[in-house]
């Protein structure tokens, strides 16, 4: 293989390009590994999603495992609160993660410190920021509560009360990710050109107006980047509500993705990959729309 | 920004908001790990009543010593299987990537559109995981380091491409040529010219993946069961459930493996920084 160039080194122009200097045989290796292991599951669980299923034989049922799914309230609301987990997630993430780039990027004291601290919880691990805070909201013992009782307020069971498990959980996720948004975010807003704010300054205009009319307008991509990131990340958030709540009480903070574990665990490999089914197409039925939707409004700075 | 502001000249900081700031900082992601380090060092009985306490006797010893040693020194097999997963994990998904994202930017083929449809795909779609259990079945791979490995770089590839084809798109051609013209082939263009220039992106995409892969939980617990076999992140869940009233372990725990994180995090903040908003400003 090294010998053929050589031999054409003769003809320095080499007109008669025979090989690419970029064959087509480099994606192969990665090729080989993403098929196997992403493509091929991806493909065939929309088979397996058809069958009752034990690893080493399926039985094709139809659409029996769809009906189970869809029929079983459990199952349906874990649906419903995979959405309701994304978007509040996401919808959080842009909110703060903008109020504190814009905070971050102004002149402050300790803002290097303030950075990394925002940060650092994107590093550490899921499940030990899940069951720390496990901890912390503990409704008698956790230090949230004690705290909260101190001013006079009863704190509620954070993650015992049915109606609240779900947003507690969503709060941690946000906890932990709101530095990527925030970095996201500063990013975006450093590489503004200073010439729209010195003709802002110029003009007179209050901070207020900075913010609305160059900094929200000209960010958006860092928006589109972190709406995508976090939902993406969202809808097939498992590992988290499993430290926490493991989808309790009850059903009442199960997402697709613990859904997924728990009917594998139990052996109804079928259904568990009707699951895998249903969340790919939630999936593909939200980002890619929404991503073309993004990129359609793309700005040049 | 901090260069033109500077010329500016507009010093007066904001020191009400500023000490506001650093406040609530302290308050909302400080305490959390000031409260993990505490517990961690507390005797169990102290432990037990989860307060936000100065421990009345610091137990830092002992404590790590009995994490380490509980189960048979599961936590040290852990950190093993943790280091090789990462380690060649993240190696192989490095090379295979740089190879797909060189070829993939540099010469537009009929493959060109398929391989950027899927590289899209790789990060959006959420993987079958019951599916991959079976392929690695019949591969013979079920429950083995080798494919839980090989099933991280599949997951990892799309992002390390994406890194990769931005920055090779920043190195010249006339490159490529010049080494093309003293005869160089395929392989030694892109091993012996091209891999070194990508050095920095590659400190980057290690940098990220290796927390990434470190701190994966979800691939280890479908793939890869049984406490022989566990990583440290299913170490941790262990514990919570066999130390139901051991607090101070459990802390220790979450605290060592906070570690290295920790240590990529001093040491490559910049990076980790560069590699993870790439996708914030379209280049």
């Amino acid at each position: 293989m090294e010998a053929r160039p050589r031999t054409s080194v003769a003809g320095p122009a080499a007109p008669g390009r025979k090989k690419s200097p970029y064959p087509s045989w480099f994606y192969l290796p990665a090729a080989i590994v993403y098929a196997v292991l992403f493509l091929v599951p991806t493909v065939t669980s929309f088979y397996f999603s058809l069958t009752r299923w034990s690893i080493f034989d399926s039985q094709f049922i139809g659409f029996d495992n769809y009906v189970t799914f869809f029929r079983e309230p459990a199952l349906v609301s874990g649906l419903w609160h995979t959405v309701v987990y994304a978007v509040i997630t996401s919808g959080l993430k842009v909110v703060l993660g903008l109020g504190l780039a814009v905070l971050l990027t102004s002149q402050i004291i300790g803002r290097g410190y303030l950075r990394s601290v925002v940060f650092f919880p994107v590093l550490v691990s899921t499940i030990g920021v899940g069951l720390t805070f496990t901890i912390l909201m503990d409704p008698e013992e956790g230090l949230i509560n004690e705290s909260l009782s101190l001013i006079g307020i009863q704190g509620p069971g954070w993650l015992t009360d049915p109606s609240y498990a779900l947003v507690s959980v969503a709060l941690v996720d946000v906890w932990k990710g709101v530095g990527l948004a925030t970095l996201i975010y500063i990013a975006g807003i450093v590489s503004i050109p200073q010439e729209y704010f010195e003709a802002a300054r110029v003009d007179g205009a209050t901070a207020w107006q900075n913010f609305r009319r160059i900094v929200l307008p000209l960010a958006r991509p860092a928006t589109f980047t972190v709406i995508l990131l976090s939902l993406i990340g969202g809808l097939r958030s498992f590992d988290l509500i499993w430290a926490m709540t493991r989808g309790g009480p009850g059903f009442t903070s199960d997402v697709i993705a613990s859904v997924i574990y728990k009917q594998y665990q139990a052996g109804f490999y079928g259904l568990s990959t009707a699951g895998n089914v249903v969340l790919f197409l939630l999936v593909t039925a939200i980002i890619f729309p929404l991503s073309r939707f993004l990129n359609s409004k793309e700005v040049d700075l | 920004m901090t260069a033109a502001v500077e010329v500016r000249r507009k010093p007066r900081k904001n020191v009400t908001l500023s000490i506001v700031a650093i406040l609530l900082s302290i308050v909302v992601f400080v305490v959390p790990f000031v409260f993990i380090l505490l517990t961690a060092v507390k005797s169990r009985q102290e432990a037990s009543r989860l307060d936000f306490s100065w421990p009345t006797q610091f137990q830092f010893v002992q404590n790590f010593v009995d994490v380490v040693q509980a189960r048979d020194y599961m936590l040290i097999i852990a950190f093993i299987n943790s280091t090789i997963l990462t380690v060649a994990s993240v190696a192989i998904m490095v090379v295979l990537a740089a190879m797909v994202a060189f070829v993939l930017q540099r010469r537009r083929t009929r493959w060109t559109g398929l391989v950027n449809f899927l590289v899209l795909s790789g990060l959006i779609i959420p993987p079958a995981v019951v599916p991959t259990i079976w392929v690695l079945q019949k591969l013979g791979l079920f429950r083995t380091m080798p494919g839980l490995i090989l099933v991280e770089v599949a997951f990892g590839l799309s992002f390390c491409i994406l890194l990769f084809r931005a920055f090779i798109a920043t190195i010249p051609r006339e490159l490529d040529e010049a080494a093309i013209i003293d005869g160089a082939g395929p392989m030694r263009l892109f091993f012996r010219v091209i891999l070194p220039l990508l050095r920095s992106v590659i400190i980057t995409i290690v940098v990220v993946q290796s927390v990434t892969v470190f701190n994966d939980f979800v691939n280890p617990l479908y793939l890869l069961p049984g406490d022989q076999n566990a990583t440290v992140q299913l170490t941790l869940y262990n514990f919570s459930s066999s130390y139901s009233t051991q607090y101070n372990l459990l802390f220790m725990d979450i605290l060592l493996i906070t570690i290295p994180p920790l240590i990529m995090f001093l040491f490559f903040n910049k990076r980790i920084v560069a590699g993870m908003t790439a996708g914030a400003i379209k280049g």
